[in-house]
This record gives structure tokens, C-alpha cells and sequence, in this order.
């Protein structure tokens, strides 16, 4: 019990300083899932319309994201030095994966009878892509960037490591200065933003199921 | 007049020969129906006149254009196309449906496409309390209703129909039968009616066109399909539907 007063206490002592770390882990995480998520969809629709190119793209995705956290990390530094763009790359590299393959299954995943037809009627490939594709596709892509968005919020907790902002600091410094409940606060954060994110994606996927008439 | 017309045309899928020199010329106004088993090159032979296929030889001309040569956008736009209920887009009401083509047509008066829409769910037998609704909630004939009425939108003179009630009931399909007559003798309409239910051929068809291994085995009359069958296999094909008209069982 003391252990939550003292985080408690805690958060009431250094408000500002962890607004300021939330902010900074928000700006973070949200600056590489919008990079994510426009490259990712870009991507995705690129290969879901040449099947070629779909196989070299989901396998460079595929390593990227496969590569440990910390590793991409590390790797980076020798590039791009410490710091929050160092962090941003890495979160979009991340992040693409998630993106590219869930628009990619959920364009091909849209019903051949529906696109012939739609071909049929005199439709181009934009408005196939636009009418009928993206829309009934939706419903997974947003599956995909929940599922992004939540990765993102929990990596972007590493990148402190390398001398990126954001909540990470927080755990980081209480571990060196052994303040448990300094740790905890920074997690507990994050882990409630990841929460709520994820509930508010929720909510939104099924808005859109719905407005499509997908369930 | 002549509105269709195939000149020799040969189509392969890997290899494997689906139209074998194949000619054929429908005119302006004529219900042609077509029949064969699945895999007779029936369906392949529709999708070259809208262009979704293309012959490996030969020509397919439609209003006398060479299809290979035109604005093939414009041309399909021209062309309604109805296959079975999965056709319909899911994630659009009956009317936005209906006025897709309309719509990707360029033709954003939003009055005009509602009053159209309006009036072609009635001319396709369905109450205008319809527009509203998805797909999903009505039933396997109402849907193939619609998807006639978004076949009619494009002011088609030519009907491509694959197939379009093959996964009603009975009775239901009987009724639609009747509907398609009707909406023919209403619109002058070329139509072109793919089957694998002889007696729907027979009973739609001014002619129907037998297929068998990408080949025409038989283009005739229904009355001379049934006196003069060109081969065995157009026999075995009209033998039920033959033993059904002696013993009056077909309704019609």
C-alpha cells in the first residue's frame, strides 16, 4: 500500500514532469504511426495491385518487423546517431509490417464476383481501388493500424534507451537510480495509453464495420 | 440488324483451348440464350463482348465497333451486366447501387439519380421502400431484382446475364423469368442469357446457342432445337425438357 501512496505522491510532485513525458511519448508514437500507416497503405495497395512486387515487399516488411525492438535500435545509431528521429525511423520501420499486410489481405480479401462486376459495369482502376476495394477492405486495414497503433505506443517505451523522449525516460531513470515506483509511473502510463488507444480503435473498427454493412 | 458479332475467335487459359474458332452474330432486339455444361466457354464468350476478356484470335465486334479498338470504360458503361447475387456491392445501399454506374458515369446530379434509381426499382418489381436498405437484408430474388435494375441504369440496349438465377428456387425464378420477358418486350433489349437449365433457355431464348468444348453445337429456335437436335449430346439435352412437354408438366 505504501508502494502506491509513494507512486502517487509521486505523480502529485512531478505532475509536470510526466505531462511532459506523455505528451512526449503521444507526439512520438503518433508522428510514427502516421508515417506507418501512409507508407504501410501506400504499400499495401501497391502490392495487392502487382502481385509481384507483393512478395519481395512482405518479406523485407516481414524482417523488419522480425528483428528485436532493441536490436533495430542499435542498429540504427551508427546511422541515423541518438535521439527522437533515430526512434521515429525505427517506429515506422516497425510499424509498416502491420500496415502493409493488413491492407494487402484486405483488398485480396475483397470477393472477385464484386470487383468483376464492378469492372463490368465500366468502372477504372481508381474507382474500383476507391468505390469498392478500400471501403469493403476497411474494416481490416483499421484492424491493422489498432494493432500498430498498440505496438508502436509499447516499443516507443524502448526508444528512451537510445535518448529518445517519451514515458521510457521515466522507467529508464528510476531503474538507474533504483526508484521503483519511478519505474512503475512511467509504465503504468504507458500501459494506460495503450488501453485507451486500443479501446478507442475499437470502437472506431466497429463503427466502421457497421457503417459498411460488413457484419 | 446485327448488334454482336464474333469473328473466329480461339480463346486459351493455360494451354487449354476454352473458345475454338467460334462465330456468331446476335441481332438488335434478340434474346439469345446460351447453354452448355460448366467449362463449354460460355461464361468466356460473354466477358469478350464487354471486353473483361480478350480473344487470343478473332474479332468481337459490338455495335460495330472492334471491341480490341474502343474505349472499353465507355463501352461496358453501355453494357449492363447481371451474374448471380454475389454482384452486388455490400457496403452500398440498394439506390447506391443502383446509381453506380450513373455515379463513376460523372453524373452527379443527385436529384436525377434518385428519381432514377426510384423508378427502376419499380420497373425491376420492387417497392421504392427498397432503396434504403443493404443487400444483405433482402432476399436472394430481391437482390437479383436489384441487380437487374443496375443493369437497366447504364440505359443499356445490351443485357449480359450469367447465369443470374441460378441461385434462386424454383419459384422464384420462374417469377424472374417472367420479369425479364416482360422487362425484353418493355425496352427492346439485345440480351444475352447464359443457363445450364435447359428449360429456362427454351423458355427465354428467341434462339439458343448450345455449347459443348468451345464450340457451337447448335444455334436455332427453340422449337428446332427440340424437332431437330444437331447431335446426341442436344438431344440428351432436351430429352427432359421434351418428356416434360407431352405430359404437360411444364407451367408456362
Amino acid at each position: 500500500m505504501e508502494f502506491f501512496q509513494n507512486v502517487i505522491q509521486l505523480y502529485i510532485e512531478r505532475k509536470d514532469w510526466f505531462l511532459e513525458l506523455t505528451g512526449a511519448h503521444i507526439t512520438l508514437s503518433l508522428t510514427a504511426v502516421l508515417l506507418a500507416g501512409i507508407t504501410g497503405l501506400l504499400l499495401g495497395i501497391w502490392i495487392a495491385e502487382c502481385p509481384k512486387a507483393s512478395g519481395p515487399v512482405l518479406t523485407v516488411a516481414n524482417i523488419c518487423y522480425t528483428i528485436p525492438s532493441i536490436s533495430l535500435l542499435g542498429m540504427l545509431i551508427p546511422l541515423l546517431g541518438i535521439g527522437n528521429p533515430t526512434a521515429v525511423v525505427a517506429l515506422t520501420l516497425y510499424g509498416i509490417m502491420p500496415m502493409v499486410r493488413n491492407t494487402y489481405a484486405g483488398i485480396t480479401g475483397v470477393s472477385s464476383d464484386i470487383v468483376s462486376a464492378a469492372e463490368a459495369m465500366g468502372s477504372t482502376r481508381a474507382q474500383i481501388m476507391l468505390k469498392i476495394k478500400l471501403p469493403l477492405a476497411m474494416g481490416v486495414i483499421v484492424a491493422g493500424v489498432r494493432n500498430m497503433v498498440v505496438m508502436t505506443i509499447s516499443v516507443a517505451a524502448i526508444a528512451s534507451f537510445i535518448g529518445a523522449g517519451g514515458l521510457g525516460v521515466a522507467i529508464y531513470r528510476g531503474i538507474t537510480i533504483y526508484d521503483t515506483a519511478m519505474t512503475f509511473s512511467g509504465s503504468f502510463l504507458i500501459a494506460l495509453i495503450a488501453i485507451v488507444s486500443d479501446g478507442l480503435l475499437g470502437i472506431v473498427e466497429k463503427k466502421i464495420k457497421k457503417g459498411m454493412h460488413l457484419v | 440488324m446485327e448488334i454482336i458479332r464474333l469473328e473466329h475467335v480461339t480463346k486459351s487459359f493455360d494451354g487449354q483451348k476454352v473458345l475454338d474458332d467460334l462465330s456468331l452474330s446476335v441481332n438488335e432486339g434478340e434474346f439469345l440464350t446460351v447453354i452448355g455444361r460448366s467449362g463449354c466457354g460460355k461464361t468466356t464468350m460473354l466477358r469478350l463482348i464487354n471486353g473483361l476478356q480478350k480473344p487470343d484470335s478473332g474479332k468481337v465486334y459490338v455495335e460495330g465497333e472492334d471491341v480490341d479498338n474502343t474505349d472499353l470504360i465507355a463501352l461496358r458503361r453501355r453494357i449492363g451486366y447481371v451474374i448471380q447475387n454475389k454482384g452486388l456491392f455490400p457496403h452500398m445501399t440498394v439506390e447506391k447501387n443502383i446509381s453506380y454506374v450513373p455515379v463513376i458515369s460523372g453524373k452527379k446530379n443527385k436529384e436525377e439519380n434518385h428519381r432514377q434509381a426510384l423508378r427502376l426499382l419499380k420497373l425491376a418489381g420492387l417497392e421504392e421502400s427498397m432503396a434504403g436498405r443493404y443487400p444483405s437484408e433482402l432476399s436472394g430474388g430481391q437482390q437479383q431484382r436489384v441487380g437487374i435494375a443496375r443493369a437497366l441504369a447504364s440505359d443499356a440496349k445490351i443485357l449480359l446475364m450469367d447465369e443470374p438465377f441460378g441461385a434462386l428456387d424454383e419459384i422464384t425464378k420462374r417469377a424472374m423469368q417472367d420479369e425479364v420477358l416482360s422487362l425484353q418486350a418493355q425496352l427492346h433489349m439485345t440480351i444475352v442469357f447464359i443457363t445450364h437449365d435447359i428449360r429456362e433457355a427454351m423458355k427465354l431464348g428467341d434462339r439458343v446457342l448450345v455449347m459443348e468444348q468451345g464450340r457451337i453445337v447448335q444455334l436455332d429456335t427453340p422449337e428446332m432445337i427440340l424437332r431437330r437436335p444437331a447431335d446426341d449430346f442436344v438431344r440428351d439435352l432436351t430429352s427432359g425438357d421434351r418428356a416434360d412437354r407431352k405430359t404437360g408438366k411444364r407451367e408456362e
